[in-house]
This record gives structure tokens, sequence and C-alpha cells, in this order.
């Protein structure tokens, strides 16, 4: 046996119900249900339809997760859970359940920041982090920039989308060129036979006074109605659009703005780790660019795998790990769930 | 038998203990935008003023609604885990129920008709009899504006908060307004001592039958949402 805390991670924040379960560093198992194709034909994630899913999702996946784990709750030292932030009426659910488990077994509870847990997971995948460390997260719902001395309990604000999340903008233009939703992936794959400079689509935020007073912020909304535009005037002319050069010029915008401002951050803040996570950082061109530029400026690249990328329990259960390794106190029974919840505020 | 029952169909947030003979224990708070801050607590604090600790729970209960959608999975994710964690049987049963079966409990007898809020000025609804050996539900549940009630029902005794909230369609409000974890538990209670035991082995969710429900919320209404137009509005003007 081992003295490393073994917890039980819980995420509902969005469409996946996740269930993770980690010793130390060690991850023991990652569960998802995801209620994706559910929501596929309205074009975007359906709260409601999110949290129906979770409920009939939320215990089959803990005991599925115990299973292929090989692990007896009541071997558990900790459940740790997201309490935000997310959609509110499913971040309920994994919230009630894992304080179920919690009076049922007689454990302490930790309620987490979804985003934090973003960044915790590449301890599992990548070893202890170094303090600090620059953490870029990405995805439908948020894009930011952090400053994390102490995972446990101080994670700093850059910088943060003014308006759509990177995430949110690949759906959006997915749309525009006809692709599925969820967008991410179907652009990846168009992108890669198309031509990422035959258009020159704008880059928020990135010059002259924009750039001195948003230093670390973003904004994608521009650079989706840019498309929109271009694709809608060729459309006009009666002419075809050439989808894997669209793809490919708009996911080059995103991801060089994205990479310009991490690295920047680093430089000014005299950080060598960057970390990216969060469900965009699965983007192939976002990996290949940031890791060419790390490259060049002597930064050390973190991502984790794709799979710990999107949301999953393992994230939370990881950084409820450390929570335990670290002595943190746990959070009240009584936590509540907080939609917005700061990205500056680890533990609820 | 110790057996936890959860309701988070109405405003009350609550849970109690049954152990076969009494109701040993009850935690209710009145909170219509906060079940998940005050159930577990309310959980831990049952088992405490019944001296029990989680592992003495034989059976589980959990009111299925109909209620409002978020605070009603609060209760049944809570139920469900809870029995999963320690291996306990789970069963649903109708939350109307509960409230009926409490008027009996005070001695109402006749006909009673259920109406607890269901948001967007609407009631969920549930005619029943009260004759000396039960409640029995006779129509419902189904959700509806009270005013379309039908005038026969509209007249009944009206137990549930409904009847506060549309007095002008439902004259006759009677006790109780809202679920106790307490009424259910005696509902439960005596339903497993009609009920034949469950099979060795049984944890989790207890099929329907013998006086229960099955575990799915009874939502009665499909999510708002339609599907995404295939184009997007015009960027150009």
């Amino acid at each position: 046996m081992s003295d490393e805390p073994l917890v039980l991670g819980i995420e509902t924040s969005c469409d996946e119900t996740g269930v993770g379960i980690v010793r130390g560093e060690t991850l023991l198992v990652d569960t998802v249900a995801s209620s994706v194709e559910e929501h596929a034909r309205f074009g975007g994630v359906v709260p409601e339809v999110a949290s129906r899913a979770h409920l009939e999702a939320m215990v089959p996946t803990i005991e599925r997760a115990c299973r292929e784990a090989g692990v007896a709750l009541r071997d558990l030292d900790a459940i740790a859970v997201t309490s935000g932030p997310g959609l509110a009426g499913a971040l309920l659910v994994g919230v009630a359940s894992a304080k179920a488990l919690a009076v049922a077994l007689d454990k302490p509870i930790y309620g987490v920041n979804h985003l934090a847990s973003h960044v915790a997971v590449d301890i599992v995948e990548h070893g202890p982090l170094p303090e600090p460390t620059m953490a870029m997260l990405v995805s439908g719902g948020h894009s930011s920039l952090l400053l994390v001395p102490d995972i446990t309990n101080d994670v700093r604000s850059l910088g943060a989308t003014m308006d759509d999340a990177a995430g949110e903008a690949f759906d959006k233009v997915a749309r525009v060129l006809g692709l599925p939703f969820p967008g991410g992936p179907h652009i990846d794959r168009a992108a890669r036979e198309g031509n990422r400079i035959a258009i020159d689509f704008p880059r928020g935020l990135t010059t002259g006074r924009d750039l001195e007073r948003h230093r670390f912020d973003f904004s994608f909304s521009g650079l989706k109605t840019a498309v929109a535009r271009w694709v809608e005037t060729r459309h006009r002319a009666g002419e075809s659009v050439p989808v894997a050069d669209v793809a490919a010029s708009f996911q080059e915008a995103v991801v060089d703005v994205l990479t310009r401002k991490a690295l920047l951050a680093c430089k000014e803040h005299e950080v060598d780790h960057l970390l990216i996570g969060g469900g965009v950082a699965a983007n192939s061109r976002l990996r290949a660019l940031a890791e060419e530029r790390c490259d060049k400026a002597g930064v050390t690249l973190r991502v984790p795998r794709p799979g710990l990328c999107t949301d999953n329990g393992a994230m939370v259960a990881a950084l409820g790990a450390q929570m335990v390794a670290k002595g943190r106190e746990p959070s009240d029974l009584g936590l509540p769930t907080d939609s917005s919840m700061p990205v500056t505020l680890v533990q609820a | 038998m110790l057996l936890l029952a959860i309701d988070t169909s109405t405003t009350a947030i609550t849970t109690a203990l049954h152990d076969g003979s009494s109701v040993v224990a009850e935690v209710t708070t009145l909170d219509a935008r906060a079940h998940a801050e005050h159930l577990a607590p309310g959980v831990r604090a049952a088992l405490a003023q019944a001296g029990a600790a989680p592992t003495d729970v034989t059976d589980v209960v959990v009111g299925i609604g109909p209620g409002p959608f978020t605070g009603l999975r609060v209760g049944i994710v809570t139920g469900r885990t809870f029995a999963f964690a320690l291996g306990l049987p789970v069963r649903g049963l109708t939350s109307l129920d509960a409230l009926a079966h409490e008027a009996w409990l005070r001695g109402r007898r006749g006909d009673l008709l259920v109406a607890t809020d269901a948001r967007r000025k609407e009631v969920y609804a549930a005619t029943y009899v009260l004759d000396d050996s039960a409640a029995t539900r006779m129509a419902g549940p189904l959700v509806s504006r009270a005013a379309d009630l039908e005038p026969d029902v509209r007249g009944l005794p009206a137990a549930g908060r409904g009847a506060l909230l549309y007095a002008d369609s439902l004259p006759l409000a009677v006790e109780p307004v809202d679920v106790s974890g307490g009424a259910l538990a005696d509902l439960a209670a005596r339903r497993l001592a009609l009920a034949p035991a469950a099979p060795d082995g049984i944890r989790q969710q207890v099929e329907p039958g013998h006086g229960f429900d099955g575990l799915e919320p009874l939502y009665l209404r499909r999510p708002d949402a339609a599907p995404a137009p295939p184009s997007t509005k015009s960027t150009l003007g």
C-alpha cells in the first residue's frame, strides 16, 4: 500500500460526465460518459439536455471507474468535485453526487475549480508542476492565461477572452463552413488539406494600443465575423468556398495569437514552463506551433494527451490529490456550486 | 430496518429516517434555490439525530417528482449515489403521493387534489381518494395551468403550494404545502412492509412495482431547445 492519497474526482460542468481516480500523482482510471451526440443537432450544448444526461450517467460512471481501477470506495481518502465554473444545473448533479459519497463514506470533500483542474491534470501525465508555471487554458468556454505559483491555492489571472472563447470560435466557424458540431476536430481535419496563409484573417488584440491595454487578453469575435463575411462574399459572388483554406487560415489566426501571447507572458514573467490545457489543446496545429515557438524561446512545453485536455474526472482527482498531499482543509459539506467561479479561486 | 427518505421536488429540501415502526429523525430546509447546499448536511444531521452511522442505513427511497428539474435531480442523484456507495437498494416514489399520504396521516378523508409549483405559471397535479386504508392516486401526475384543470377538480380541497399560488383557480387550500421527508418515509415503510424482500445482492436501482415507481425523474416536460437552423444570419448587412 502507498501513503499517497487516493482521491476520486467528479466533473460535470458541461456535457461530459467524468469520474477519475488518482493515487498521489498516478492516474488509476479516467472514465467519461459524453452527451455530445445529443447536443449535435442543436448546434451547441443545451444545458437541460446535459443535466438530464449527467443524472443518468452519474452512478454508472462512478461504478465503472471503481471497477476498472480495482478500487473500493471505502478505501478513498477524499472526494473531489468541480464546483465551478460551468453550467449551473450540470454542476449541481456532480456536486450532489460527490456530497452523497462524502456523507455515505464519511470522507472529506474538496470542491475545486474546473480551470485549475485543467492545469493540475498534467501532474499525472508529466509529473510535478514547476512553481511557477505559465498555463494557457483554451476550451469551448474559456481562454485564459494563468500564472500559477501553487496550483492548490495561488492561481493568478493574467488575461482572458473579452468575448468568444477560442473553442466557441471554432464551433461558430465550423457552422459557417457547414461542418458538424463540435467544430474543433472537424476544422483541424479540414485544415490539414488547406493553405494556412491563403487568407489573412485578423489577429485580435495583437497590435498597438490594443496590445498595450490588453496585453494578455484575447478576442475571437472579430475573427469569427471576418470569416463569416469572407465566406458570404464568396457565396454572393456565386463562387465556391475553399473550405480547407478557410479552415486552415482561420485556425492559423487563432493559434498564432494564442501562442504569441503565451510566450510573451512567459518572457515578461520570466517563466520557463508553459502548460496548455483545455479542449482546444487537442488541436494539432496549436500543439505544433506552440512546440516550434517554445523551442525557439527556450521554454519547456507541457501538453497533456488529448484525452486529458477535454473535460474529465481525472483532472479533478489530480487537483484533489494535490490538496490532500499539501494538507489543505477540505470544503464544507454545504459548499455551493458557482457557475461563474473566478479562476483565481482554486477551492470552494 | 433504517430507511433513509429524500425529497427535493418542492421548496422543502427534506430528509428523514424511519426504523420500521416510526420516523426517528427528520431535517427539512425551505429554500427553493439551494437544494444541493442543504441536502447532504441535512442527511448527516438526520443521522446524528437518530444516533445512527451511514452504514446503519438499510434502504433508500427518493421522491422522483414531478418537480422543478434542477432541484429534483439533486435529491435523485443523492439517493442513487448514497445507496450505491453503501450497496443498498434504492427505490422511487411519486412525490405528490407523499403530500397526499401526509394529508391522510393528518386524518383527511375523501377526494383530494395535490397541486405543486411547476413554475412557468403551471402546477404539477394529481387527484386522490383518501379512505380509511390509504390515499390512492386516481389521475395524474400531469402538468397544467391551474385554471385549465377540470372544474370539478379545481373545486377539490387542494394540498401543495399550487393552491397558495393560484387561489383564484384552487380556492380550497389545505395542508400540507410541501413534501415532508417524514411522510415520504412513512409511506415507503408501509409499502416496503407489503413488498416481498429484495433478492440478495441487489444494490442499486430496484425495479418499479409493489407500490414503488422506479427511479426515473418525472419531468413531464421536454427540454427547451430547438434544432439549429441550417444557415447563420448575414454578416454583410
